[in-house]
């Protein structure tokens, strides 16, 4: 699914990166927790996070994800946004809460990194 | 690669160029003013088969060679060109992405679209199909030669090299309690082992390994410094700190044990994962510590076995 795609079906609003909507989403993460995302998170995956510290723009570099989703609403600090325009990382924000955002998506055919087949 | 992804990287690049990327913007223009028997010299001379017909309130219309011909067969008079041009101009906006030029040219059958900007209408260009192909066959090329030499760098220049043993040594100091820079040696270490040109997958896992060493390094150490090895075969990375030590190895090594304060876990860490999650990235690593003297962290990741396996 294209990133495009994530933004109409979550409603979202794009923050870095309008350029790279084409960017191909295979599978969703949705996690507060850093180190968990770093742990089993696939490179090719979306971050669905409530988080917006710039540790999430680093994670997100670090484990080869395409794309970060902060859910609720919450926008990201500056610092943030400046690093993940620097890593060429998109940023959306969706209005709707951590839940709903991922049983839309997963609902849209999106899987979950654990069961994402190649 | 194979067929298959190359059309699919075609279709991507149609979404991702704009039209002004592969547009010409030197553009011949000539006024609506300019007489039709004028009209052969100008192209002739600039080589160009029609061209955009601009009043001093931007793009009036588009004159062609077929409307030459036209009013060549048909005998007429000599006009001027506003008579005879296209005054209903279909335009594309400089800063469409290139799959509707492309839709466009299917849909009408033009030869050339005149581009506009988005603003204040302004003539930007010109484009044609030829301009496309020529936009697109650049793109790839540039796209191709990357990854050509990207490939298997290292191993290239290793292969290159006649010693016994060859290493590469790179050094990054972290400083303690830095949190607005955390993660930063890890970026920089991540970018340099690219440029080197290791497998994706190899990079990722010792970016991710080395990044979990990091804030290690700044929540419980007040820094320390990362050393990298990287050797044809392997890589390791070694992280020391002067820090206050690891009472309990075993209790720390246990998933979600975590001695973290609130603040660490506020951003997303401290939950007792780092130290497991840099033990399933690495194939070998070795944690010793002495209490009030330091803390010795080093990671071994294997760079055959690494291109093989996912991590997670």
């Amino acid at each position: 699914m294209k990133l495009k795609d994530i933004e109409r079906i979550l409603e979202a609003e794009v923050i870095v990166g309008k350029e790279l909507l084409a960017k191909e989403v295979k599978m969703v993460c949705g996690c507060d927790l850093m180190s968990d995302v770093l742990s089993f998170a696939k490179s090719e995956s979306l971050l669905l996070t409530g988080l917006t510290n710039p540790q999430v723009v680093r994670t997100a570099e670090m484990a080869d994800l395409q794309a970060i989703c902060f859910v609720r609403g919450k926008k990201p600090e500056q610092e943030t946004i400046d690093m993940a325009e620097d890593k060429d990382i998109p940023l959306l924000v969706t209005p709707i809460p951590m839940f709903e955002s991922c049983g839309r998506l997963y609902q849209a055919g999106l899987p979950g990194c654990s069961e994402y087949k190649k | 690669m194979n067929s298959d992804s190359r059309i699919t990287k075609v279709q991507e690049l149609v979404y991702e160029i704009r039209v002004r990327d592969v547009m010409k913007d030197d553009v011949v223009t000539v006024s609506p003013q300019t007489p039709m028997s004028k009209l052969q010299d100008i192209l002739r001379e600039k080589r160009i088969s029609g061209a955009p017909v601009v009043d001093q309130d931007g793009l009036a219309g588009i004159i062609s060679i077929d409307d030459f011909i036209r009013w060549l067969a048909e005998r007429e008079e000599d006009c001027p060109i506003s008579e005879k041009m296209t005054s209903d101009v279909q335009t594309l906006y400089a800063d469409e992405p290139l799959i509707h030029a492309v839709n466009k040219f299917e849909q009408y059958g033009f030869g050339r679209f005149a581009v506009i900007d988005r603003q204040d209408k302004r003539l930007r260009g010109i484009i044609t199909k030829g301009d496309i192909i020529e936009g697109l066959l650049k793109k790839l090329e540039i796209d191709y030669h990357k990854e050509e030499t990207q490939n298997e760098r290292i191993q290239r220049f290793f292969e290159d090299i006649y010693a016994d043993r060859i290493a590469l040594f790179f050094q990054y100091n972290v400083a303690g309690q830095d949190f607005k820079r955390a993660g930063e040696s890890s970026s920089r270490l991540k970018a340099t082992l690219g440029r080197l040109g290791l497998h994706p997958q190899v990079i990722r896992r010792v970016a991710i390994a080395t990044y979990e060493a990091e804030m290690n390094l700044i929540i419980y150490a007040d820094g320390g410094r990362i050393r990298v090895r990287v050797e044809p075969h392997q890589i390791l990375v070694k992280v020391e700190d002067s820090g206050p030590g690891i009472p309990d190895i075993e209790k720390a090594l246990q998933p979600g044990y975590s001695t973290a304060p609130d603040w660490v876990r506020e951003l997303g860490f401290g939950a007792g994962m780092g130290l497991n999650n840099i033990s399933n990235c690495a194939d070998r690593m070795n944690l010793r510590s002495t209490v009030g003297k330091g803390t010795h962290l080093s990671i071994y990741i294997s760079v055959e076995n690494g291109a093989k396996s996912e991590t997670n």
